[in-house]
């Protein structure tokens, strides 16, 4: 069964095809990873697929549902979250709050019972509270939850956007360099956190530069190059890929690429 | 036909010299991303100025010249001690900043000149020409040609000289600019030394039409920040055709509709247009990055 | 929990200073300047939901203000409302327009935001100051008085008009913080904060930003409105310039100056920027100098505003 059916998707900066036309599928469960050197497209496609960017071409399917250019408050409702390679945090609230605000959808619309701080609100807010405990306990961040968002490491925040995207029970999961910037522990537990969401059968989509990473924990890879897809397959195909190396080529991460495989 | 003719003098005349106070919020805001409220009280400064010279003496030309390069240091000084003092500032703090900054300047030009109306003689008389009809005064031209050669000296400098360009980069991109050895704080510097020089420019050119005085400079600023908005802030086209269109708009409602009613007729074109054109007429639609 | 003390902190602050103050003053003079600043305060604190919580700018609440003292002056003769039901049908009205004009208007951002509102304020303020038939124009117009004075001492109190309208701008203005607070630590305060740091990160959790940008520009608007209407029944005498530009800024300074993002900010700044100028008279001619001054450097040098820096400052000293 098909969680997320992409279909041509494209986009033009200024007469130039950022993304062309890319295709692929991802199922419950699935950890498809998005790889292709510097300026490839895949940030680009992550804004596509998330509602921000508008495509020129193409559709957008989440379960057989064509959700093309929904904003992204749409999306969310219908199951997508996602993180940002470039922090995305709300630095003025507290950890804690951040979270709290990925449950958004779950304590509905309630402006009058929000501004008389009725017991409803009240409850609702001691539930939000409790679920955004419990996911920052999952990326190891409980004890940082009264902090200021804007005290935390480099490598913390990228954990924090996590569970904020967590926090509104997604479907699909677009996680956009969640290592990046993290030391080699970090990324270990990234890793097993990633593996552990996916079991749960949520879908991710994963941008990531740590190609050891991407290597290990990946069902299936898109490989992109100039904003076109040139590959797709599993891990192991992927790096035997001539096409692949060649785009890689010269660049450390080509080495990479067939280092992780070995 | 003559009617339509005198408001049609009357617009552009007031359209230039909102032209002008557009084109110094420009020049201000491509360097610094600072929408300068205390734009309008360069322009008090210059006919200011200009005035008090005048009268301990000086002849008007070097007077005025005078003035201008005095407005242009208070400028450099707003710079250097306010602005770049409160670099990353939030929108809403830089605007208060401006607009104390503002309110400080009147106060200043409340002790040092006094609260009274000023004005001193037309630069080529007050006999008023007549074309089609309708007449239309020496000073109006001077306003009207006086704006459209600095337009056109700015064009000269962005496009034609090394300076002019550097400031263009900046505009573009700050951290690119700086990686290129572009001196940046100069290019800050020198734009405000240039806004508030232009805004003095039109002080003088006004003054013998419209008089002056310590609190003529809040309203100006509030149309040029309007023509700037309406035509896109950040192109020195859209500060030329924004504060144009004010200029029409208000003498057209003025004459035909009502006086009284000339300043919403003005806000209601611009709450039109930025409905359709969030960005104004020239403006370029910024794409979020993530 | 922490933000459970600081609404309560805050309502204890405000509290002792209502009381406090009076004892300090030397003349009834001085309740009609402290019913001005709370009154001054409340629609700031609408502000600090807008601006400080919400992160969008107006530059033309002013004239909500001016809906809301011109519903109060009109209402009574037109309508045959009772004076404090004005207070209630300018809070309709200036909810109703925000509202209305809310939506086109919020999908601006930053200075486009600020002209566009700024353009709002104008026009409420030209309708006002033009339609002289039914507002008095520039001149004014007398507002009927609510008639409380005449109450109380039908019931024995006699109580000056000043002394009265401290208490009674006193209460409202609590009210007004209670509302303020409760809102900051509720779903829909978080949502608001949440798009003021970052929109697209509110918009994947799901958060209609649109939707909650217009809610916080009602709920400012509403605030302003009663402001205003309390002004124009204390006064009993009401003119445009409540709806003015300057007036506008004047509310926007007073909420950065206290600290934008928090709620007793509103109060500080309704304070210095209401009692400054009557201090500032002392020095005549040098009265602007000094408030551009004091403008300027709390900006430069306290970017969060008076309270939040104070408070950063505090907590740093006593670690």
């Amino acid at each position: 069964m098909t969680l997320l059916q992409i279909e041509g998707l494209g986009i033009n900066f200024g007469g130039l095809a950022a993304v062309d036309k890319v295709s692929f599928a991802a199922k419950p469960g699935e950890i498809v990873s998005i790889i292709g050197p510097n300026g490839a497209g895949k940030t680009t496609l992550f804004n596509l697929i998330s509602g921000i960017y508008t495509p020129s071409c193409g559709r957008v399917m989440l379960s057989g549902q064509d959700i093309t250019a929904l904003p992204p408050h749409r999306l969310a409702a219908l199951g997508m979250s996602r993180t940002f390679q470039n922090l995305q945090v709300f630095q003025q609230m507290s950890v804690l709050e951040n979270v709290m605000a990925g449950c958004h959808m779950g304590e509905g619309n309630h402006i009058f019972a929000d501004l008389l701080a009725l017991p409803a609100t009240r409850a609702r807010t001691r539930k939000s509270r409790t679920t955004a405990l419990e996911l920052l306990g999952r990326v190891g961040l409980a004890d940082q939850a009264d902090q200021e968002a804007s005290a935390l490491s480099y490598g913390a925040l990228k954990r924090l956007e996590i569970a904020r995207a967590l926090a509104t029970n997604p479907r699909l999961l677009l996680l956009d360099e969640p290592a990046a910037g993290c030391n080699a522990v970090e990324t270990e537990e990234i890793d097993n956190l990633i593996a552990q969401i996916a079991e749960e059968g949520i879908a991710i989509l994963l941008v990531e530069h740590d190609m050891k990473l991407v290597m290990k924990i990946s069902n299936h890879i898109v490989v992109l190059d100039h904003g076109k897809k040139i590959t797709e397959g599993t891990p192991q195909d992927v790096a035997k890929d001539p096409k692949v190396i060649e785009a890689y080529l010269g660049s450390s991460a080509g080495k990479e690429v067939s280092n992780a495989v070995g | 036909m003559s009617e339509f003719l005198q408001f049609l003098f009357s617009g552009v005349t007031v359209g230039a010299v909102y032209a002008l106070v557009a084109l110094g919020f420009t020049i201000i805001y491509n360097a610094s991303d600072v929408v300068n409220f205390a734009q309008g009280e360069f322009v008090m400064l210059g006919g200011m100025s200009t005035v008090f010279l005048y009268e301990a003496g000086i002849p008007l030309f070097p007077a005025a010249v005078l003035a201008i390069i005095l407005t242009s240091i208070v400028g450099v000084a707003l710079n250097k001690l306010a602005i770049e003092p409160a670099r990353g500032a939030s929108v809403v703090s830089l605007i208060i900043i401006t607009i104390g900054a503002s309110i400080f300047l009147r106060g200043m030009a409340q002790i040092v000149f006094d609260k009274q109306i000023h004005r001193f003689p037309a630069f080529s008389g007050e006999q008023p020409f007549v074309v089609g009809g309708a007449t239309i005064l020496p000073q109006s031209l001077w306003i009207i040609f006086g704006a459209l050669a600095i337009f056109g000296a700015l064009y000269f400098f962005f496009t034609k000289t090394l300076t002019g360009k550097a400031v263009l980069a900046t505009a573009n991109n700050r951290d690119a600019a700086k990686l290129m050895g572009i001196n940046t704080n100069f290019i800050m510097t020198l734009s405000f030394a240039m806004s508030a020089g232009i805004g003095a420019i039109a002080g003088v050119l006004v003054t013998p039409m419209t008089l002056t005085s310590y609190d003529v400079g809040i309203a100006l600023a509030l149309k040029g920040f309007a023509a700037a908005m309406l035509g896109g802030m950040g192109r020195p086209l859209g500060a030329l055709v924004g504060g144009l269109a004010i200029g029409m708009i208000e003498a057209m409602t003025a004459g035909y509709i009502s006086s009284e009613y000339k300043d919403a007729a003005t806000f209601i074109v611009i709450l039109a247009v930025l409905f359709i054109m969030p960005n104004g007429i020239f403006g370029r639609s910024a794409i979020d990055r993530v | 929990m922490n933000s459970i003390s600081t609404k309560y902190a805050t309502l204890i602050a405000m509290v002792a200073v209502i009381v406090i103050a009076p004892m300090f003053f030397p003349s009834s003079f001085y309740y009609r300047i402290g019913a001005l600043i709370f009154i001054n305060g409340l629609a700031v604190m609408g502000l600090v939901v807008l601006i400080g919580y919400a992160g969008q700018v107006s530059l033309g609440h002013a004239g909500f203000v001016g809906i809301g003292a011109y519903a109060a002056a009109l209402g009574p003769i037109y309508l045959g409302l009772p004076p404090v039901l004005g207070i209630v049908l300018g809070a309709l009205i200036s909810g109703s327009l925000a509202w209305l004009i809310g939506r086109p208007i919020l999908r601006l951002r930053g200075h486009y935001l600020a002209v566009a509102t700024l353009g709002v304020g104008i026009l409420i303020y030209m309708v006002l100051n033009n339609e002289a038939q039914l507002t008095g124009g520039p001149d004014g117009m007398p507002v009927q008085a609510i008639g409380l004075k005449e109450f109380l001492k039908s019931i024995g109190y006699s109580v000056k008009g000043s002394v009265m309208w401290y208490w009674l701008a006193a209460i409202v203005l609590l009210v007004g913080a209670v509302i303020g607070l409760n809102l900051h630590d509720s779903p829909t305060g978080r949502a608001l904060r949440s798009l003021h740091d970052s929109e697209i990160a509110a918009r994947t959790v799901g958060i209609d930003v649109a939707r909650y940008k217009l809610r916080a520009f009602v709920i400012s608007a509403v605030y302003a409105s009663v402001a205003g209407s309390q002004l124009a029944l204390m006064n009993k005498f009401i003119s445009p310039d409540v709806a003015s530009f300057l007036h506008s800024v004047e509310l926007v300074t007073m909420t950065v100056l206290g600290g934008a993002s928090v709620i007793f900010g509103a109060l500080v700044g309704a304070t210095i920027l209401t009692a400054l100028p009557q201090v500032l008279t002392m020095f005549e001619d040098f009265e602007h100098v000094l408030l551009g001054l004091i403008m300027m450097l709390v900006m430069i040098f306290m970017r969060a505003g008076l309270v939040p820096s104070l408070i950063k400052l505090i907590r740093r000293l006593t670690k």
